[in-house]
């Protein structure tokens, strides 16, 4: 046991910090704009995004260190700063062409994209296709030297901004379902594609649907072989690591929610001394520890290059509902004011703890939903048989 | 920065485990065998004493291990009261020479400081003196000497003989917890300074007992998902079952760091230690209780019988979420060490 980072990485600390207070004024107020994409390049520059990329491709082409990696994510959130821009394309798209892609995707894609400059979405998700993404039926059917893409997506978020989507297409419909399925790239302007924004139960369109009817796609534009497109997506699965955000995003909610007991009154007397919210608000805060620290080993873990297993299979389930569960606290020791949202006079925090009650319950269901999750741990954690296949 | 064990950690910890293995299988457990002798060879009982004193001279993160290992045995053995709280109010007496070799056995009682006092429990002082009642004293049974702690919480050291020790029948038959009465015992005072170290220490080694035996309880759960047969199938591929066993995990698996980090701060971050080791009690029981309850619904009907003997993993979680401080009392605790309350 051994909690301190050590001198190399308190003299990397002090710079990032150092960096963060001399530049706090550049930090970008809107997104998809040129302030952050200035920003994002400030950010290369100094090795505090695309960190790890090669430089020929536009990184900043420093060794992975996931320490590293960490104190800019602490001091970033400590500062207040937003960090380097985590978009699909950056934190999904790149490292697969970096291990996928030929050298001239590489050129092409990869430098702009790191920038800001190029703005993709996933094409993954189908309306039949969510949990049992393998069966998806966007169909790619060749045509000289094209395809021509017919179908659906769902949940492409970010799809209204972007310049290019990376999508899963099925090229081969005889084959078995994992195997007939192709990786490509393609312009949002291509005709073809309508985007219609899905509105969720926060009252925003947080992601959208996208429609195809004969998109023509050059061949040329895959990424591996023809066939080999379900590789090519989990290739990049297992890069979502690489997407580190706040490493304690429940530690952060937790102080809020703590500030929230402190100024908040009931009949003249503060949440923080009404023992009922007081001990739910502790039952949070053993959970919060506990994951920390989880992430603690983790990270330890990742340092000496082990897998820790069952250990790392947990951590969407867990990380997701306590988010949620903070979230649902918050409104909860608001009382009636916690129904508020909108603009409506009364309002705390803007209607964010409504708006992350709802919105965490998406997360609990997207990016494999709580289910699958516990499929996942039962399976692979805990080595239970999977269910038997439905015939047919 | 390293969070997690060292190599001597991880051969200590399976050391600890082989011995139980070979001590105290389940039909040890029924009758109600000690695995102490064989744990005072590998020097347990001076686990957190110094060597210079004949211990071991290890950590509290150590002594969680060894904790961990006896929760999933369900090992009958003085360790919580005796080996852990004991030496940290005898420090610079004889006394713990004498514990580290195992010659003598610790009692403590201070159950009114960590979880209130119940039943007229009370204890007083006058001319270095005892009278009075304590309630749920650790390690009774066998115990040579009781360490004490008074009405205002200072110390005591009292002759296991001249108290009178009055065994309480509890769930869980393999620990042993006693009232304690004192008529004008003769004491020994100890000051006051090591009742709160005494009373995290104790906390964070019963989730570390909890930890361990929900480990095993999970453990077994599995298992017997793997085997039992219904409908044609192994229990364990129907996904209402096998999200029970993922659920237990989950919420099981986060509870090993939380345990690690209270121990490792109990030496290396003391003054956070009172709101960690509260917090660990209070979260690792709340854990351990949905284990205990859901391992023991995925082996159905027989989870339930005496046979197995599931029931008593079940029982050691249930005694170690009462013990100094039940998860309510705890988190109090934690909400003062915090100043979000006054005491």
């Amino acid at each position: 046991m051994d909690l301190a980072y050590g001198p190399e990485y308190e003299t990397f600390r002090a710079e990032v910090r150092a960096f963060c207070k001399a530049n706090a004024h550049r930090a970008p107020k809107t997104w998809f704009s040129e302030e952050s994409r200035a920003w994002q390049r400030l950010l290369i520059e100094h090795g505090y995004a695309a960190r790890t990329i090669p430089r020929e491709y536009g990184g900043y082409g420093a060794e992975p260190d996931i320490l590293k990696s960490r104190i800019i994510a602490e001091e970033f959130i400590a500062a207040g700063l937003p960090m380097g821009m985590a978009n699909q394309g950056i934190s999904m798209l790149v490292p697969t062409l970096l291990e996928l892609g030929t050298e001239e995707q590489k050129q092409r894609w990869i430098a702009p994209t790191l920038r800001g400059e190029v703005i993709w979405c996933q094409g993954y998700s189908e309306p039949g296709a969510g949990s049992d993404l393998a069966s998806l039926a966007t169909r790619a059917v060749e045509d000289g030297d094209d395809f021509v893409i017919n179908g659906q997506k769902i949940w492409t978020s970010t799809a209204a901004q972007a310049d290019m989507i990376f999508c899963l297409v099925r090229t081969e419909p005889d084959k078995p379902k994992h195997e007939g399925i192709s990786y490509l790239l393609f312009p949002m302007k291509t005709p073809g594609i309508e985007v219609r924004p899905l509105v969720t139960m926060t009252g925003r369109a947080e992601f959208n649907e996208v429609f195809f009817t004969d998109v023509r796609v050059p061949k040329k534009d895959i990424v591996g072989q023809r066939g080999q497109g379900w590789l090519v997506a989990n290739a990049t699965l297992r890069h979502e690591r690489g997407m580190l955000g706040d490493p304690n995003q429940a530690g952060t909610r937790f102080k809020a929610l703590v500030e929230l007991m402190r100024t908040e009154t009931v009949d003249g007397q503060r949440l923080m001394d009404h023992p009922v919210y007081r001990d739910r608000l502790l039952r949070l805060q053993g959970r919060v520890m506990a994951m920390e620290y989880h992430g603690l080993r983790l990270l330890t873990a990742s340092l000496k290059g082990e897998d820790p297993g069952i250990a790392r299979l947990i951590v969407k389930l867990q990380g997701c509902e306590l988010n949620h569960q903070l979230a649902g606290f918050a409104n909860d020791m608001l009382g009636e004011l916690g129904i508020l949202y909108g603009d409506s006079p009364h309002l705390r925090a803007g209607g964010e703890w409504q708006t992350r009650f709802m919105f965490d319950l998406g997360l609990i269901i997207g990016g494999g939903t709580a289910q699958i999750q516990k499929n996942i741990i039962a399976e692979r954690g805990l080595g239970l048989p999977r269910e038997p296949k439905v015939a047919g | 920065m390293e969070f997690g064990l060292s190599d001597d950690q991880r051969m200590m910890q399976e050391s600890v485990g082989r011995t139980l293995e070979r001590v105290t299988p389940l039909e040890a457990v029924r009758a109600g065998a000690s695995a102490f002798e064989a744990l005072r060879e590998l020097g347990v009982p001076g686990v957190l004493i110094p060597e210079s004193e004949g211990g071991l001279g290890l950590t509290l993160l150590d002594a969680a291990l060894i904790a961990e290992q006896l929760g999933r045995h369900v090992t009958r053995t003085p360790f919580v009261g005796s080996a852990v709280m004991a030496p940290l109010a005898l420090k610079g007496t004889p006394w713990l020479r004498k514990l580290a070799s195992g010659e003598i056995k610790a009692g403590v009682a201070l159950s009114e400081h960590a979880s209130g006092a119940r039943d007229g429990a009370g204890i007083s002082v006058r001319n270095r003196r005892l009278s009075g009642r304590a309630m749920f004293a650790l390690d009774t049974d066998g115990a040579d000497i009781l360490v004490i702690a008074d009405r205002f919480g200072d110390l005591h050291l009292v002759n296991a003989r001249d108290a009178g020790i009055v065994p309480l029948a509890t769930i869980d038959v393999t620990r042993s917890v006693a009232r304690i009465e004192l008529n004008d015992v003769e004491a020994e005072p100890l000051g006051s300074a090591a009742l709160e170290r005494m009373i995290d220490a104790g906390r964070i080694m019963l989730a570390a007992d909890t930890l361990g035996a929900g480990e095993r309880m999970i453990e077994k759960a599995v298992a017997y998902a793997k085997e039992r047969k219904q409908f044609g199938r192994v229990i364990g591929s129907f996904q209402a079952v096998k999200h029970m066993c993922a659920e237990m995990a989950a919420e099981l698996e986060p509870c090993r760091a939380l345990v690690w980090y209270a121990a490792h701060a109990f030496d290396a971050m003391p003054e956070t230690s009172r709101l960690l080791a509260a917090q660990a009690k209070s979260h690792v029981s709340e854990v351990g209780q949905f284990v205990a309850r859901t391992a023991t619904e995925v082996h159905g009907g027989m989870g339930f019988t005496d046979l197995l003997g599931l029931h008593y993993w079940f029982k050691r979680i249930g005694f170690n979420r009462q013990v100094l401080g039940s998860p309510e009392r705890a988190r109090h605790d934690a909400a003062v060490a915090q100043g979000w309350v006054g005491n």
